[in-house]
């Protein structure tokens, strides 16, 4: 499933902050670490002790999205919606949107925001003293 | 075609003629048309140049590689070639005119060789002038190569300072950017147009995003395409893209076509965009209730 057989690629970490969980994906995502991601994002929604107010991704440290990332983001977001939660694409870099459109994945369905700021405001939960709008 | 053998005698002969003989030939050259045109100014410059030329020819011709237009010798004076063709086409001359100058150049060096010989029967005297015909010509292709790129060079910084020049991104209020385009949209002009625009987003934290087509002539589908894409990128880049400045000619083709827009937040006018735009970030903008009673 990866390139590397005998590594297994290190989870990416989902930290919740109060009512939201905050994803930040950095460099290569590897296929198998993405399945994991989108395995774990519904767990913790469907597990957690409080309501999940929303899902943040931040995609700020990603250069290369492929159509396979593209549709497991998409399949997040519907599987988030399902259990009853927003999901917001937040940082995207413009080289990245581009591919994406090019490839035709331009996720309709996907809340975005243009940082991560903007995403906990549009959630109306942000922490910072900036607020919700 | 036939391939032209130079014996090295003779390539030796004429490379030495040409070393030997080079400020006549300078001089002889600065009053023909293409010096003296382009060095106005001084003479001493013409002879300069034709010096150098001289003396890269003889190069050439001691290389052997007389018919090659690649051959290391021309590269000391591709430069100095280069501002004289470029002199003589900012005056209006054509490729062809400029090939035609550089040609007159080959019979006072012709003279001078001729002048060398004391038998006009000498079969040496021939052969010399055989390799400096050859030499010539390829000393015009030279010529008309810079020019050729020269004009490419143009061609291309051109385009680009077209692109560049027809893509202004404008930051009409606090979080609003917008993009007037000009001319038709093709898919390079598109792909910079997305481009600059999603740098601003990002820049400018803009939470909007005008597309302004008042000035594209047409709308076909495959400009609809290129405005959906855009649209859909500044959208996963977090800024709600609006299109606006649809004429109702435009407005109609776009119906004739059966081009679903459906998804795409238009409006009439620039202003009408911005104003979607204000309201939508709760501003408000409206007169001064005292400019009335103020106004002188």
């Amino acid at each position: 499933m990866t390139d590397f057989p005998a590594v297994h690629p290190e989870p990416v970490p989902v930290l919740a902050l109060g009512d939201i969980l905050l994803v930040t994906l950095r460099g290569d995502l590897y296929d198998g670490a993405a399945e994991q991601l989108q395995y774990d994002i519904t767990q913790r929604i469907a597990n957690s002790p409080v309501p999940v107010g929303g899902v943040v991704i931040d995609l700020s440290g990603v250069e290369i999205v492929d159509s396979f990332l593209g549709r497991i983001l998409a399949e997040i977001a519907a599987s988030a919606r399902l259990l009853a939660t927003r999901t917001i694409l937040a940082g995207m870099r413009p080289a990245v949107a581009i591919t994406l459109v090019e490839l035709g994945l331009t996720l309709p369905g996907l809340a975005t925001a243009l940082d991560v700021d903007r995403a906990l405001a549009m959630l109306h939960r942000a922490p910072s003293v900036e607020g919700g709008a | 075609m036939v391939q032209h053998d130079t014996a090295p005698e003779v390539a030796e002969q004429l490379s030495e003629f040409l070393k030997r003989r080079r400020e006549q030939i300078a001089h002889r050259w600065a009053d023909a048309a293409l010096f003296s045109n382009v060095f106005t100014v001084s003479r001493d410059e013409a002879v300069e140049a034709g010096r150098a030329v001289a003396e890269a020819l003889a190069d050439v011709a001691r290389s052997g590689r007389l018919e090659d237009i690649e051959a290391p010798g021309f590269d000391t004076v591709r430069d100095q070639l280069g501002r004289m063709t470029s002199a003589r086409t900012q005056s209006g001359y054509t490729p062809t005119q400029i090939a035609r100058e550089v040609a007159g150049l080959r019979a006072p060096v012709a003279a001078l060789l001729r002048a060398e010989f004391d038998d006009p029967a000498d079969e040496r005297m021939h052969a010399c002038l055989l390799e400096l015909t050859v030499l010539m010509g390829t000393l015009r292709l030279v010529v008309l190569e810079t020019t050729i790129n020269a004009g490419e060079e143009l061609i291309a910084r051109q385009r680009q300072q077209l692109l560049e020049v027809a893509t202004p991104v404008i930051e009409l209020w606090e979080g609003v950017v917008a993009v007037p385009l000009i001319g038709t949209l093709d898919s390079s002009r598109s792909q910079v147009v997305m481009e600059s625009l999603l740098e601003a987003i990002v820049e400018r934290r803009a939470r909007y995003a005008i597309l302004d087509i008042t000035g594209v002539p047409t709308v076909d589908s495959l400009v609809a395409q290129h405005l959906m894409k855009t649209v859909a990128a500044a959208r996963l880049m977090g800024a709600e893209c609006i299109v606006s400045g649809i004429r109702p000619a435009i407005a109609q083709t776009i119906v004739h076509l059966g081009i679903d827009l459906g998804s795409i937040l238009t409006r009439a006018g620039l202003a009408d965009a911005l104003a979607y735009a204000l309201t939508q970030q709760g501003i408000a903008v409206s007169a001064r209730p005292t400019a009335g009673a103020d106004s002188r």
